[in-house]
């Protein structure tokens, strides 16, 4: 295990390295690639400045209120869709019509809508994620054994308790990984909303240094988006493993 | 022991269609049975004779195509808590632990606390012989185990009929051996009715204090024979003149099914 861990360290080293090489040794440009210094001071300054927090914050807000409306949807309707052939018959086609429609092309007509308020972002977060989880969702509930059910049944439950009890549970690691997924999306789908038009979040504090050519910060502003969807990947990956302990235990098995 | 009580299950004349690549595939022809009250009976046949489609209909996971199946006298319109099921592939639900599981087929139990129906759950897994693996995961355990498991789930709400699905079909010969004493043991404890599916001669006769014999293609009772062993059973009646005898006459039927297949099927080549 120890092994595998300093090798990913050392990937990570590699990557730094190579970018210190070209930047303080003047091959490339500051103005194109700032050094890891330039960035860290960029980083220091923006706390100083009182709009680092903020941003995060300001993101990190939009995206769990447009993850969560849209997941509390999703959810039930995705079980609906996977025990109910009418669910199926009525959401089907609206979704796998709204599915193939880009997100992000939602943008200028929902400006038009919500202005650049936050409604903005949860609305094109809400597009970019709800269609594609709600698919996934019924995807993960219909490959639940069909045998548990049966033992449901003759149990003595109604449907809808089997689909509570069993269905929803039997799929639930399943639907956590799938949640883990679209999360990554809905970073994407934030950050470009964020580009176009709003007044504060990451997003936005990439398109302000843009227009100053403050390329650290515009750099700044990646990393940081990266850290925190590796940070949020690693709860998932906590919860997960907090959750489903048998699952593990089945992995290890195999 | 053959029991003399009243019937528990009776079919008359049940029959099975499905539609397969538009054909009406028939899986079970006019099958007649009846089971007593706390009698062990077997359904014995080659793979693809219907027995399994038999105990689904009985379980009330299919409807049946045609004829009469009672249970008590009514006419099984569904699955219910009158019958248990133990399937082959033990069907556990893995996310919960062993006690748990027994515990979950409690929950539309009305008038039990949590405390009695822990309670409960616990005194099941030690007549399967589960002291000590309550808090086990299934995965953690043994097909046996977990089979075990599965048979207090179908006990522990007390069904007047248990039906199994060759439930040791997945296990090893020696566990085997062992999950059938242990049958016999908490049926003779719980005194209900089974219906017990399978492919196994010497298990049928072992267990079973009647054996129904299917022929397949379509699904048809071929013989009734009555299993006059003492009871309680052990390993050496395996080995009696007796057994053998009924070992021999089911054989025999099963070979002499297999045949009159093999001429319908050239029959039907010529044609």
């Amino acid at each position: 295990m120890r092994k595998y861990s300093l090798i990913s360290l050392s990937s990570i080293l590699v990557v730094l390295a190579a970018w210190s090489l070209v930047t303080y040794t003047g091959w490339i440009d500051p103005l194109f690639l700032p050094t890891p210094t330039d960035t860290i001071k960029a980083l220091l300054e923006e706390i100083e400045e009182g709009i680092f927090f903020a941003d995060v914050a300001a993101s990190f807000y939009r995206i769990l209120m447009g993850f969560l409306i849209s997941t509390i949807f999703a959810i039930p309707i995705g079980l609906k869709m996977a025990t109910s052939r009418v669910w199926l018959a009525v959401w089907e086609p609206f979704v796998g019509f709204i599915r193939y429609m880009p997100a992000v092309a939602f943008i200028p007509l929902s400006i038009l809508w919500f202005g650049t308020s936050d409604l903005q972002k949860f609305f094109i977060l809400f597009l970019g994620v709800f269609f594609q989880e709600v698919i996934m969702i019924a995807d993960n509930c219909k490959t639940v054994n069909k045998s548990l059910i049966e033992v449901g049944y003759t149990l003595g439950f109604s449907k809808s308790q089997v689909n509570r009890s069993i269905v929803f549970r039997a799929a639930l690691p399943d639907i956590v990984d799938t949640l883990r997924t679209t999360w990554g999306w809905a970073w994407t789908y934030l950050v470009v909303a964020e580009l176009v038009a709003a007044s504060s979040g990451l997003g936005f504090r990439i398109m302000q240094a843009q227009r100053y050519l403050a390329t650290d910060r515009i750099v700044l502003g990646i990393l940081v988006i990266g850290f925190l969807g590796l940070l949020t990947d690693l709860i998932f990956s906590w919860l997960y493993r907090r959750l489903f302990p048998w699952k593990l235990m089945e992995k290890a098995k195999e | 022991m053959a029991s003399t009580g009243e019937l528990m299950l009776q079919a008359d004349d049940v029959t099975k269609t499905f539609v397969s690549n538009k054909k009406e595939i028939t899986a079970l022809d006019n099958v007649s049975l009846f089971i007593r009250r706390e009698e062990f009976v077997s359904l014995l046949g080659p793979s693809g004779c219907g027995k399994s489609t038999f105990l689904r209909l009985v379980a009330g996971l299919d409807m049946k195509s045609g004829g009469s199946l009672r249970l008590n006298g009514a006419e099984i319109a569904g699955a219910g808590r009158d019958r248990g099921v133990v399937f082959q592939q033990y069907s556990l639900l893995p996310w919960l632990h062993a006690w748990e599981n027994v515990a979950f087929a409690l929950k539309k139990t009305p008038g039990l606390s949590a405390a009695e129906k822990k309670e409960l759950s616990f005194h099941f897994l030690e007549l399967v012989g589960l002291k000590g693996f309550e808090y086990h995961y299934p995965v953690q355990m043994s097909g046996g185990m977990q089979q075990r498991v599965a048979i207090a789930r179908a006990l522990v709400y007390k069904p007047k009929l248990l039906l199994m699905d060759e439930p040791f079909g997945a296990l090893d010969a020696q566990t085997r051996r062992e999950m059938q004493d242990l049958l016999m043991r908490v049926w003779t404890e719980e005194q209900c009715s089974v219906l017990f599916v399978t492919h196994d001669v010497d298990e049928a006769i072992y267990l079973s204090d009647r054996v129904y014999v299917m022929s397949a293609h379509p699904g048809r009772i071929a013989k009734e024979i009555v299993i006059d062993l003492n009871r309680p059973r052990d390993f050496s009646d395996l080995y009696t003149e007796q057994f053998l005898r009924y070992k021999r006459e089911i054989e025999e039927e099963l070979m002499r099914q297999k045949m009159l297949q093999k001429e319908a099927q050239k029959d039907a080549a010529r044609r």
